[in-house]
C-alpha cells in the first residue's frame, strides 16, 4: 500500500495492526485479535475522517495515486475481446494512448484511453500517460473508424497533459490536439468519456469532448496543474494548495459548473483502496450512459454534443 | 434564424477611437535596439523600420490598416459571466480584468469586425495580446462563436489574427472548455463552405494554438512569431537541453509542415485578398489601399 502524505497517521495505525498480527502469526500462544481489531476500527474512523472533506489539493494527490486502477485495468476487467489497434499511419505508435476494438456487454465499441503505467519500466514506456502527437492522431483514426462502422466510442481519460517535448512540438502537437477535439465533435456515434484520474488540460479535452462526461469521485480535471498555476500566478510552485483551491478542479465543482454530467462514487479511502469496486462502479455508469445514447440518431448525437459545449459556462458556481 | 433579428447595428469606430499617440515619444525595438519614432512606427504597422521585427499591434489598429479606408463595423459579442469561479490568486480576478480594461479601453481580449478589404467583404476577429496576454476565456470563446455566426449569416470568409499566452487560468475549467467551443465555431464555417484563414501572430501558444488557431483552411504566420503548445522554457525544463535556433518560430514551423505561408505584416492584406478571392470564386482584386466602400443603401424591410 502506498500512502499519501496526508494519510501518514493512517499508515501508522494500519502499520501497528499489521505488526501485531505478524507477531501473533509467529507465536501461537499470543492472542492479538482484540487489540488488532481495535486498531482496525481506529483506522477506519480516521479514514472516514480524512476522506470526509478532502481539500482540492488532496484530491489531486488521490487522482495521481499510483495504486488507482488505470486505463489498462478497466479495459481488462470491463471489456472482452479487446483488440489493440496501433499507430497513427504517419510516424509512430504512441504507447501513452491505448486504443482498439472491444466488446462491452457483447456490444462492439471503440475504446481509447491514456495509460500511465504501473511500475518504473511501464511508466517510462507509457511516458507517464503523456501523449505525443501520434497518440492524438491514432485516436482520430480510431474515432473515424468507429464513426464509419457505427460503433460507440468510450474514452478513459488519465493524463497529466500533453508531453512538453521537442519532437512533440516539431510534429505539431497543438494541431493534433485541435484535430482530435474536432473529430470528437464530428462523429455520429455516442461518445462517452470517463475521467478516471487526472484530466490534464488540452491532452484531456482532445478525448473528452463527449456526449456524456463522467468523473470518478476523487478525480480532477483542470486547465493547468496546480503546480503550474501556482508558479505562474503566485510565482511560487509551493502554492499549489491555494491554486488547487482556486481552480475548482474537483468533480463536485465541475458538476456544479455544468461541465460534467455524472460523478461515479469511489469506495472509502479512494479507488486505490477498492480497485475492484471502483472498476465495477465505472462499468455500471458506462452501461447506463451507453444505453441512454444507443438509440439516438447520428445527427442528434452530433447536434446535442455541439450544443452541450456551446451552452457551457452559462451558469456559474453560485447555485 | 432570421438574419435581420441577428443584425448588429453598425458602429463606426475607426473615426473616433484612434488612441492618441504623443508625438514626442520614442520606442526602443526589443530586437535590434533602434530607437523608433512613435508616429513612424505606427505608420509602419508597428514593424521595426530598421530590422523588420513585428511588434504587437492592437486589434483596432490592425483593423484600421486592414479594411478599406480604415472603416469597419464592430460585431457585438455576447457578454460572458464575470468571474464565475470567484477566482483569487494574489489579486482578485475582477481586479485584473478591470485593470486590463482600463489599460486597453477594450472589454476583453478579442475584437470582431466586418468590413471590406480591397472590396472583398470579410468578417475578421483579432486577439489582443495587451489584454491579459490575449488569454482565452469565455468572452474570447463567445467572440469566436459570434464571428463565425456573423460570417455564416453574411456568407463571408472569416479571418483570425491570433495572439495569446494560452487559456485564461482565472476562468479555470471554463477557459479549457473554450477549446471545444471555438472548435464548434470553426465547424460552422466549414459546413457553410466558407473560408477560414488564420494569421498567427507573436506569440500564439497553449490552448489557443491547440484549438481554433490551428484549424484554418490556410495557415499564415507573421515573421518570427512564436507558435507552440508548450513554450520553450517548459520544454527546456523537461528535456534539459538547449533548443535549436529558431525553434517554434514561424519559419521553423513552415519548414516542419505546420504552416502554409509566412508573410510580412505590410503584405498581409494583399495576401489575404488574393487567397480569399480565389477561394470564393471572385475576380482578381484591384490591389492597394482603397478608400472606404460606398455606404450601403439602408436595408429595405418589406412591409
Ligand atoms: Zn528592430
Amino acid at each position: 500500500m502506498n500512502y499519501l502524505e496526508f494519510e501518514k497517521p493512517l499508515a501508522e495505525i494500519e502499520g501497528k495492526a499489521e505488526e501485531l498480527r505478524a507477531m501473533a502469526r509467529g507465536n501461537a500462544a499470543m492472542d492479538v485479535t482484540k487489540e488488532a481489531e481495535a486498531l482496525d476500527r481506529k483506522a477506519e474512523t480516521l479514514l472516514r475522517d480524512l476522506y470526509k472533506d478532502l481539500t482540492p489539493w488532496r484530491k489531486c494527490q488521490i487522482a495521481r495515486h499510483p495504486d488507482r486502477p488505470h486505463c489498462r485495468d478497466y479495459i481488462e476487467a470491463l471489456f472482452s475481446e479487446f483488440t489493440p489497434l496501433a499507430g497513427d499511419r504517419n510516424f509512430a505508435e504512441d504507447h501513452a494512448v491505448m486504443g482498439g476494438l472491444a466488446r462491452f456487454n457483447d456490444t462492439p465499441v471503440m475504446v481509447i484511453g491514456h495509460e500511465k503505467g504501473h511500475d518504473t519500466k511501464t511508466r517510462i514506456e507509457r511516458n507517464f500517460g503523456m501523449a505525443r502527437p501520434e497518440g492524438y492522431r491514432k485516436a482520430i483514426r480510431l474515432m473515424d473508424m468507429a464513426d464509419r462502422f457505427r460503433l460507440p466510442v468510450v474514452t478513459l481519460v488519465d493524463t497529466p497533459g500533453a508531453y512538453p517535448g521537442k519532437g512533440a512540438e516539431e510534429r505539431g502537437q497543438a494541431e493534433a490536439i485541435a484535430r482530435s477535439t474536432q473529430k470528437c465533435l464530428e462523429i455520429g456515434v455516442p461518445l462517452i468519456s470517463i475521467i478516471i484520474g487526472e484530466g490534464g488540460s488540452g491532452g484531456a479535452v482532445a478525448f473528452a469532448t463527449a456526449n456524456r462526461i463522467a468523473m470518478l469521485e476523487h478525480s480532477v480535471y483542470s486547465v493547468i496543474s496546480p503546480e503550474g498555476c501556482a508558479s505562474i500566478l503566485w510565482k511560487d510552485a509551493e502554492k499549489m494548495r491555494e491554486a488547487a483551491e482556486a481552480l475548482r478542479l474537483t468533480a463536485q465543482d465541475l458538476q456544479k459548473l455544468g461541465v460534467i454530467d455524472r460523478i461515479i462514487k469511489e469506495p472509502l479511502g479512494g479507488a486505490q483502496r477498492g480497485r475492484k469496486e471502483t472498476i465495477e462502479a465505472v462499468g455500471k455508469a458506462l452501461e447506463v450512459m451507453l444505453k441512454d445514447l444507443s438509440s439516438r440518431k447520428p445527427e442528434t448525437l452530433v447536434k446535442d454534443r455541439r450544443q452541450k459545449f456551446l451552452d457551457m459556462g452559462s451558469k456559474g458556481l453560485a447555485a | 434564424m432570421n438574419w435581420i433579428s441577428n443584425y448588429v447595428r453598425p458602429k463606426i469606430n475607426s473615426l473616433f477611437s484612434r488612441r492618441e499617440v504623443p508625438e514626442n515619444l520614442w520606442t526602443k525595438c526589443p530586437e535590434c535596439g533602434t530607437m523608433l519614432f512613435h508616429r513612424e512606427l505606427a505608420d509602419n504597422l508597428n514593424v521595426c523600420t530598421s530590422c523588420d521585427h513585428h511588434m504587437a499591434i492592437s486589434p483596432r489598429e490592425r483593423f484600421r490598416a486592414l479594411f478599406d479606408g480604415g472603416i469597419f463595423t464592430e460585431v457585438k459579442v455576447p457578454d460572458a459571466l464575470v468571474d464565475p469561479l470567484h477566482f483569487r490568486d494574489q489579486k482578485k480576478y475582477p481586479e485584473r480584468l478591470k485593470a486590463a480594461q482600463k489599460a486597453t479601453g477594450e472589454k476583453d481580449a478579442m475584437l470582431v469586425a466586418e468590413g471590406e478589404m480591397q472590396r472583398t467583404p470579410i468578417v475578421a476577429v483579432a486577439q489582443d495580446f495587451s489584454f491579459m496576454a490575449g488569454s482565452m476565456g469565455m468572452y474570447v470563446g463567445n467572440a469566436m462563436i459570434a464571428a463565425a455566426q456573423r460570417a455564416v449569416a453574411l456568407k463571408r470568409p472569416l479571418v483570425l489574427f491570433s495572439a495569446a499566452g494560452g487559456a485564461r487560468m482565472q476562468e479555470g475549467i471554463l477557459s479549457l472548455m473554450q477549446m471545444p467551443r471555438t472548435t464548434v465555431a470553426v465547424q460552422m464555417l466549414k459546413e457553410a463552405r466558407l473560408p477560414y484563414v488564420v494569421v498567427l501572430t507573436h506569440p500564439t501558444t497553449g490552448g489557443v494554438t491547440a484549438s481554433y488557431a490551428m484549424l484554418g483552411d490556410v495557415q499564415i504566420a507573421e515573421p518570427n512569431a512564436l507558435i507552440c503548445f508548450a513554450g520553450p522554457r517548459v520544454i527546456e525544463q523537461t528535456i534539459r537541453e538547449k533548443l535549436p535556433e529558431g525553434f517554434q518560430r514561424a519559419e521553423y514551423l513552415l519548414d516542419h509542415g505546420m504552416l502554409d505561408r509566412v508573410a510580412h505584416r505590410k503584405k498581409m492584406k494583399d495576401e489575404l485578398v488574393t487567397i480569399l478571392r480565389m477561394l470564393t470564386g471572385q475576380s482578381p482584386a484591384i490591389k492597394g489601399d482603397l478608400p472606404p466602400p460606398d455606404p450601403e443603401p439602408a436595408a429595405v424591410v418589406p412591409a
